[in-house]
């Protein structure tokens, strides 16, 4: 099937398997491997990404469904070689150990302060309850998140 | 060219940020599934749905008839690809029953997710449908799940070995024979408690990759692992493979999380390796989240019984314990070994004499084999004797923070020498408990819970706390000799510092997410007196860095960061040589402070590390005998474990009507000695400590008496999220260690040991009204509610 995305602002046309999930027409088709699977139950949030600005789980849709829509992964935040201010508001507060469920976690974050500018720590716990994490007990997530709010 | 100059540095103990971080947080880092490997075959394995089944027939004719399906291969087929069966590093007695365990299982599958068949496919899709079409008549057998059950010998699994038993391994040490019979005779007060440790699922947030990549001329292949253990994969693998040593290199490349469930050579790395050897072409693998529950090592597993003797003042006078371990369908790596780890932790923190009888008796179930997992074997053993403490102070009717403070081992009491034989480095186990109290309030909770938990009230506030010994640091070559463990514990380092005065850091330790590029490279810019960003760390690849023992035991900063440190010396030796003969002065007139020699009583006649090392880059101007490039290489045996240690208390609320537990202040006050970089210390500690409540309250890999696991997913198998868990408040105590020369101690493991107790012994305090005085883990709200459901309504509804 025809499918047309842009993903970090460029264009892409292509033909895909029509049981092909999004995130692996992002990892395989694109070549845009920050984008983590990390089960197969969309109960981990490892590959989170926007789709048209709100934060979705790329292995909960199809690549097709995406057609016509505008995706953005981890790879599209910084700009100009700068971290996006909850990238920077991560490194700062130790948000992060072994990287793995971070790129979703980042994408996710960044969709709650979208929908809750100021957040509690309560809401922050509450935005997040999707997205898991093995390394970091979630303090220094939940810190970071919280860094980068109150810096807007 | 530009030399960097060497200016004073106070880098370690400061919160130098990861410089790990930016490629993982911008989706640059490279897991092993995120290779580009061209011309790769996918490998999918099929697996066993029967926990226990004589495998009658194989029919792969329609799989092989897939678009894209390469090849299929039941066990039988593979047989001669084996030189050996899949290693087991830890016979823990010399009479230890290890049956043969290979890739693929042939006449039998022992557990659920045995590999019966291994699918070579052009591309993953095709891999995976093929595993659907290959049809496997099996004949199942009745399965042995519970441990007790299997200690019975009713139902053997291994045929051949004659009993589920693999081994028993006892640790008597008394200060006369038969002294703790007679203590317990004699003590005033005495428990016996039984405790079950639920397995858990280690659930690395990046599921196990492997690509293995040969060359077909030349006949070296890489393997790509998602692994903790890349030097011990070499060498398991080579000999497992038959293929020599030297043609074999192993690549870890960024690892999404261990817990030791990365600690292990796999059926699927084997795989992989033998038939890319086979195929001539790259072969790949990625397991999916349901594989990793089943495939992937699980841990704990273990009843303990446990008995205390005490005196009248509830001075401990001998501990009694017989272990019952789960070590699953077969021995993985370290299997046997991990109840063997926590034999020595039985008194806990605590000072006893020589009146110590352990006991542990390990078996075959038809589960997924069981192995190391943060804190392996530890953290079981602070839970009993943590929780037996509660017991005792119950039965003496005093408070047990009180008893504890009666059994610890003081601080001037240190250098302790244990009962064990091992020597406890260095503590302060008061200080850190008085600390954690303060912090609690622990004053001001106890009267607020009066007040709060009154007949009828259904909100109890409890308050639970845990003392703990983190021996870890593993560990000198000679003690695990005398546990029998097949290898050593040293590890090994190389600095080199490059023309520019750039300095390379080589280390045998292999981080996933420990942050070890970062605090390498502080002890690096310290040691030397350079900027830490001008120091390169290399690991995690047998090219690269030849020699290591890789990560796991909380060893990588008491062994590997020591090496480093030791490492760096040899260097400032060597350099201090040319510094001599270059100022035309003795060496020993020369002091080196901030990256400089200078000669003593003389500042002015100084020579900054950078200009050695150009010259030892040059070699114009030389000592006799001196060799070129400065560089140094340390092999370092550790001489004692390191002994972190700590005290955690935190409060909770029970709903009596939901069973719902809520914690709602956790303190954790551990001591690692000093810190290289507080803010990663921090850090082990957060995501240990989750990992320790959630042993507590939500983990359990269930399986119904079939051996089918029903938790076999993350929608099943309830990982915390972040609304499931409290902020942790982290303080420390700082007592170095003084058996090496950074003062260090590891800290990975300490947040989980602490905390399961912590957790449980809070919620029995909270329930203690109603005469509650266990509680099985996972506290989830039915067990909880179910628990006062019994000790209150008889167990009615």
């Amino acid at each position: 099937m025809k499918v047309s995305v842009t993903v970090n602002g460029k264009e892409h046309h292509g033909d895909v398997e029509p049981r092909t999930l999004l995130v692996h027409y992002i990892r395989e088709t694109l070549g845009l491997t920050g984008t983590n699977v990390g089960c197969d139950t969309s109960s981990c949030g490892a590959c989170t990404i926007h789709l048209d600005g709100e934060a979705v789980k790329s292995c909960t849709m199809l690549a097709v469904q995406a057609d016509g829509a505008s995706v953005t992964t981890i790879e599209g935040l910084a700009k100009d070689g700068v971290m996006h201010p909850m990238q920077t508001a991560f490194m700062e507060n130790h948000g992060l150990q072994c990287g793995y469920c971070t790129p979703g976690m980042v994408m996710a974050a960044i969709g709650l302060l979208n929908e809750n500018p100021k957040p509690t720590e309560e809401e922050v716990r509450m935005g997040l309850e999707g997205n898991l994490c093995r390394c970091t007990g979630y303090h220094n997530i939940v810190k970071s998140v919280l860094a980068a709010a109150s810096a807007k | 060219m530009t030399i960097t100059e060497n200016k004073p540095t106070n880098i370690i103990g400061t919160r130098l940020l990861r410089r790990e971080d930016p490629p993982l947080l911008t989706g640059e880092a490279k897991f092993t599934n995120d290779l580009n490997i061209p011309g790769a075959l996918h490998l999918s394995v099929l697996r066993s749905p029967y926990a226990h089944a004589k495998i009658k027939s194989i029919d792969v004719s329609a799989a092989l008839k897939i678009a894209g399906v390469i090849a299929i291969y039941t066990g039988k087929d593979l047989q001669s690809a084996w030189a050996a069966p899949m290693p087991c590093a830890w016979p823990v007695t010399t009479d230890m029953k290890n049956p043969p365990h290979y890739p693929l299982a042939s006449d039998k599958v022992n557990y659920v997710g045995d590999g019966v068949a291994a699918i070579l496919a052009t591309n993953e899709t095709a891999s995976r449908d093929a595993l659907d079409a290959i049809d496997v008549q099996y004949e199942p057998l009745k399965a042995v799940v519970d441990l007790e059950d299997a200690l019975s010998d009713k139902n053997v699994i291994h045929k051949d070995l004659g009993t589920n038993k693999s081994y028993t391994w006892p640790l008597l040490v008394e200060e006369t024979p038969g002294c703790v019979e007679e203590a317990f005779k004699k003590a005033k007060y005495k428990i016996k408690e039984r405790y079950v440790q639920q397995r858990l699922i280690p659930m690395a947030m990046e599921p196990r990759a492997i690509a293995a990549v040969p060359q077909p001329f030349g006949g070296d292949i890489t393997l790509y692992s998602s692994t903790q253990i890349p030097h011990i994969l070499k060498v398991m693998s080579a000999l497992t493979l038959g293929i020599p040593e030297q043609q074999v290199r192993v690549v870890a490349p960024s690892v999404g999380g261990g817990f030791g469930s990365k600690l292990d050579v796999y059926a699927e790395e084997l795989l992989c390796m033998a038939l890319a050897r086979k195929h001539n072409t790259p072969v790949r693998w990625v397991e999916e989240r349901t594989e990793n529950t089943q495939a992937t090592i699980q841990g704990r597993g273990q009843i303990q019984h446990v008995e205390l003797a005490a005196d009248e003042n509830g001075k401990i006078t001998a501990v009694r314990v017989r272990i019952i371990g789960d070590m699953g369908a077969y021995l993985q790596l370290v299997t046997p070994g991990v109840p063997i780890l926590g034999a020595f932790l039985y008194a806990g923190v605590y000072d006893i004499p020589k009146a110590y009888d352990f006991s542990c008796t390990s078996v075959f179930t038809n589960l997924t084999p069981t192995d190391a997992y943060r804190g392996a074997g530890r953290p079981e053993a602070t839970y009993a004797i943590e929780m037996g403490i509660e017991a005792l102070a119950r039965e003496m009717k005093i408070d047990s923070f009180e008893l504890r403070k009666r059994n610890y081992i003081k601080k001037e009491q240190f250098p302790y020498m244990a009962f064990s034989g091992l020597t406890y480095d260095s503590g302060d186990h008061l200080l850190a408990a008085e600390k954690a109290a303060k912090m609690t309030d622990l004053a001001g909770v106890r009267a607020q819970q009066k007040k709060q938990n009154v007949p009828g009230a259904t909100k109890l506030l409890g308050v639970g706390m845990s003392s703990y010994f983190e021996m870890c640091g593993l560990a000198p070559s000679r003690v695990l000799a005398s546990l029998n463990y097949s290898a050593g514990g040293w590890e090994a380092a190389t600095v080199r510092v490059l023309p520019t005065n750039k300095v390379q850091v080589i280390t045998g330790t292999s981080p996933h997410g420990q942050g070890h590029e970062t605090s390498w490279a502080m002890i690096a810019a310290e040691k030397l007196g350079v900027a830490p960003e001008d120091v390169d760390v290399l690991h995690s690849d047998t090219a690269i860095s030849a020699l290591g023992l890789d990560t796991y035991g909380s060893r990588s900063l008491p062994v590997g960061g020591v090496a480093i440190a030791l490492a760096c010396d040899k260097v400032i030796e060597k350099a201090k040589l040319i510094a001599a003969h270059q100022l035309e002065c003795a060496a020993e007139d020369l002091q080196f402070v901030n990256g400089t020699f200078s000669v003593k009583g003389s500042p002015d006649r100084a020579l900054p590390l950078a200009a050695i090392a150009f010259g030892a880059f040059t070699a114009h101007n030389l000592p006799d005998g001196c060799e070129p490039n400065l560089e140094a290489q340390v092999s370092y045996d550790p001489p004692n474990f390191s002994w972190p240690f700590g005290t955690h208390m935190c409060v909770v609320e029970v709903d009596t009507e939901t069973g719902a537990v809520k914690i709602l202040k956790y303190i954790a006050v551990d001591d690692c000695g000093n810190q290289i970089n507080p803010l990663i210390v921090e850090g082990q500690v957060h995501g240990g400590v989750v990992q320790g409540i959630a042993q507590a309250l939500f983990e359990e890999a269930v399986y119904d008496s079939d051996g089918n696991l029903k938790s076999s997913n993350l929608a099943e198998y309830l990982v915390p999220a972040a609304c499931d868990v409290p902020s942790i408040t982290t303080a420390h105590t700082i007592t170095p260690s003084p058996t090496n020369q950074l003062g260090v101690k590891g800290i990975g493991e300490a947040g989980t040991i602490g905390a399961a107790p912590t957790v449980m012994t809070a919620i029995i305090d909270a329930l203690s009204s109603l005469g509650i005085t266990t509680m099985a883990m996972p506290a989830s709200p039915q067990t909880v509610w179910k628990t006062i459901n019994e000790a209150t309504r008889g167990g009615k509804k």
